[in-house]
């Protein structure tokens, strides 16, 4: 039978199957490990008396709540600090390979594992973070599991599944279209007409000629935020440009056995006639610079267009609707508002979505020889050390510094505000991340989600503007 | 895990919908380094203002809802981050039932790992529950699959390896290290490795 890229997956990763339910017992080839989930999980392993399974399959950093400042200084936060030190003990104990916040290869954990060559076309791949979708961008099945899964990866190497529904997702045209316009902005627009339960017990597909046309990095965004409209997971099927984006990396395989390896990754694709119990499709011609103007990622609108009405956003869903009022009184925002009319007072430009080297430079093209709005307090803050020293080789940290922004330290930082880089109440912010949930990005902050692109220029006007008619 | 076989209580009307784990606990309480002491912090945005004092107008703080185990909800609850801290959360606050229409994957299998039941019912039922059985006595029987309120009975579905762990209090890992001649088969065969750093 013709089989979808997620069942062949799914398939050569069943150890056993529970005949008496749905479940089912996977293999786990790729385990990433933060500070934040992972405490109780080492602590359960302990109370029981048992050890990691596969300490060599698993592979840990510190991201979430580390201070984004100088290194060298200490942490002032103790909580946090202890929370760290927690993850080093823990690694030592176990044997667990920890990239430390003094480590060349620190950073986020989505940034690093791609860019380490330990995601690979294929896999399973599991962490503590719903963010784990991104890993899908590589044919790889990547999920976010809470911290009693973690236990039990760390215990047995395996996790028991109920295997999602296939979800297609086509994605046409784009091809010649306008550099303003990224993928993040096709994924936000995504999750804006199939909501945020729209992916719900699914793993998300995406194919057609635009995905195939996107470099990794970009790939990687719009799988990263599969999570926003609740799939499990999002998938590509690795191609050339993924096979050449895994070869020569730190821990992918090499010589004789690479070549091995795509022998296999090349069968790995959807079959003709496979079916899918849910298909979608978006053309990407004409779409234009997206913006969330409310406290879920599918409360969002293109760029030129005004802040909606609850009427019009909920269309009859009365729960919807009660959303939306809530929404615009969270966010301080009128119907009718053209969203070139926002100001903002911070941007952010960073987190597992988008602080890779292209967003960076994508960034950089809006800042070159310009100045940060008087208003405005901006920040660039790359996804891991590796994407530190190649932006700075190329002398983007100077022209984000000149511009004024601040140049800081890889982690996950304002994306999720656990350390100290965090909105003020009512402060207003353009931000390349990927949730805009009420107190995300600080308690009573107000976050607009944009691309790397958008989030600049918004820097530099001081408001939003429409980056089509900026480059 | 302790067992959960039935309950008999009130429910606490929480009339969202799309509900994220960010507000069912936020981040600032996500660096404890236990399951534990997470219940005060529960819905903590909506729950107290800037100087720390309750909300008037959030159930939660609702004298008449006190002590009530089982959470009412609408669609799409528990969305967003993987933190199992909202379900540490809700269940240190005490609830041991969330009943809702639906539920976001992560957090659902986060709740069966801590003995907490969701239970999914259509959109009507749940509806009728918010308009017409808020002060009503809902006793669930997890062995039975139903909740009576009055003389009405509601059936509702669950897996039923999911139903044995939490009817009999089971540990997963255990069972799952019981199948340990199977992983070590999947592992021979496989060959699973990291290539060495260079």
């Amino acid at each position: 039978m013709a089989q979808t890229l997620y069942d062949k997956i799914w398939d050569n990763h069943v150890v056993y199957s529970d005949e008496n339910s749905d479940l089912s017992l996977l293999y786990i080839d790729r385990h990433y490990v933060h500070e934040v989930t992972s405490p109780q999980a080492f602590d359960g392993l302990r109370i029981n008396e048992r050890s990691v399974r596969r300490p060599d399959l698993t592979f840990a950093t510190v991201d979430h709540n580390v201070p984004t400042t100088n290194r060298s200084l200490p942490i002032v936060d103790q909580i946090s600090s202890l929370q760290i030190k927690t993850l080093e003990n823990n690694c030592k104990e176990f044997g667990i390979r920890l990239f430390d916040i003094h480590d060349k290869y620190q950073g986020i954990v989505h940034v690093i594992g791609p860019e380490l060559g330990l995601t690979l076309p294929g896999s399973t791949i599991v962490c503590g973070d719903s963010h784990t979708s991104t890993h899908g961008a590589f044919g790889s099945l990547a999920f976010g599991i809470g911290t009693s899964e973690v236990e039990h990866v760390l215990a047995t190497q395996c996790l028991w599944m109920k295997k999602s529904k296939n979800f297609e997702i086509v994605l046409n045209g784009g091809l010649k279209q306008n550099h303003a316009i990224s993928s993040k902005d096709v994924i936000l627009n995504i999750i804006r007409k199939i909501g945020t339960s729209g992916g719900s017990g699914s793993v998300i597909e995406y194919k057609g000629n635009y995905i195939s046309s996107l470099t990794m990095e970009k790939r990687m965004t719009i799988c990263n935020m599969s999570i926003e409209a609740g799939a499990r997971a999002g998938l590509v099927a690795p191609d050339d440009i993924t096979f050449e984006y895994v070869k020569g990396r730190v821990f992918s395989p090499k010589n004789e056995l690479f070549d091995q390896q795509i022998d296999n990754w090349k069968d790995l694709r959807s079959d003709n006639g496979a079916q899918y119990d849910k298909t979608f499709s978006i053309d990407i011609d004409n779409l234009a610079p997206q913006v969330t103007w409310g406290t879920n990622p599918a409360m969002t609108i293109d760029v030129d267009s005004a802040i909606p009405s609850p009427d019009e956003y909920s269309k009859g869903n009365d729960d919807e609707k009660k959303s939306a009022i809530k929404a615009l009184e969270y966010m301080n925002l009128k119907p009718g508002l053209p969203v070139t009319d926002i100001s903002v007072d911070r941007v952010f430009i960073g987190s597992c979505t988008n602080a890779r080297l292209e967003d960076l430079i994508e960034a950089s093209n809006a800042v070159k020889g310009k100045k940060v709005s008087s208003n405005v307090k901006a920040m660039v803050v790359p996804g891991s050390q590796q994407v530190k020293i190649a932006a700075e080789k190329l002398g983007l940290d100077k022209i984000f510094i000149n511009a004024g922004f601040e140049w800081r330290e890889p982690g996950c930082s304002m994306c999720l505000g656990m350390n100290p880089d965090i909105l003020q109440a009512g402060e207003r912010c353009a931000s390349t991340s990927n949730r805009n949930f009420e107190g995300r990005q600080g308690t009573g902050g107000r976050t607009h989600l944009v691309s790397p692109l958008m989030a600049a220029a918004a820097a530099i006007a001081g408001k939003f503007v429409d980056v089509r008619e900026w480059v | 895990m302790d067992p959960f076989k039935n309950l008999t209580s009130k429910v606490v009307p929480l009339d969202i919908a799309n509900i994220d784990t960010d507000q069912i606990i936020p981040k600032q309480f996500l660096k404890l380094l236990g399951k534990t002491g997470y219940g005060e912090y529960l819905f903590f945005n909506w729950r107290y203002d800037k100087q720390g004092i309750p909300l008037k107008d959030f159930v939660l703080n609702s004298p008449l809802f006190s002590g009530r185990q089982i959470l009412l909800t609408r669609e799409n609850f528990g969305i967003g981050s993987s933190r199992e801290h909202a379900v540490w959360a809700l269940k240190d606050y005490g609830f041991k039932v969330i009943l809702g229409v639906s539920f976001a994957d992560i957090f659902y299998n986060n709740c069966s790992k801590n003995g907490v039941l969701v239970i999914k019912m259509d959109k009507n039922t749940i509806e009728d529950f918010f308009s017409s059985k808020i002060n009503e006595n809902f006793e669930i029987d997890l062995i039975q699959q139903q909740i009576k309120i009055n003389s009405q009975v509601f059936g509702f579905d669950i897996d039923p390896t999911l139903k044995n762990y939490l009817v009999n209090g089971l540990d997963e890992i255990s069972k799952t290290l019981d199948l340990g001649n199977h992983i070590k088969k999947y592992e021979d065969k496989n060959k699973v490795a990291v290539e060495s750093e260079r």
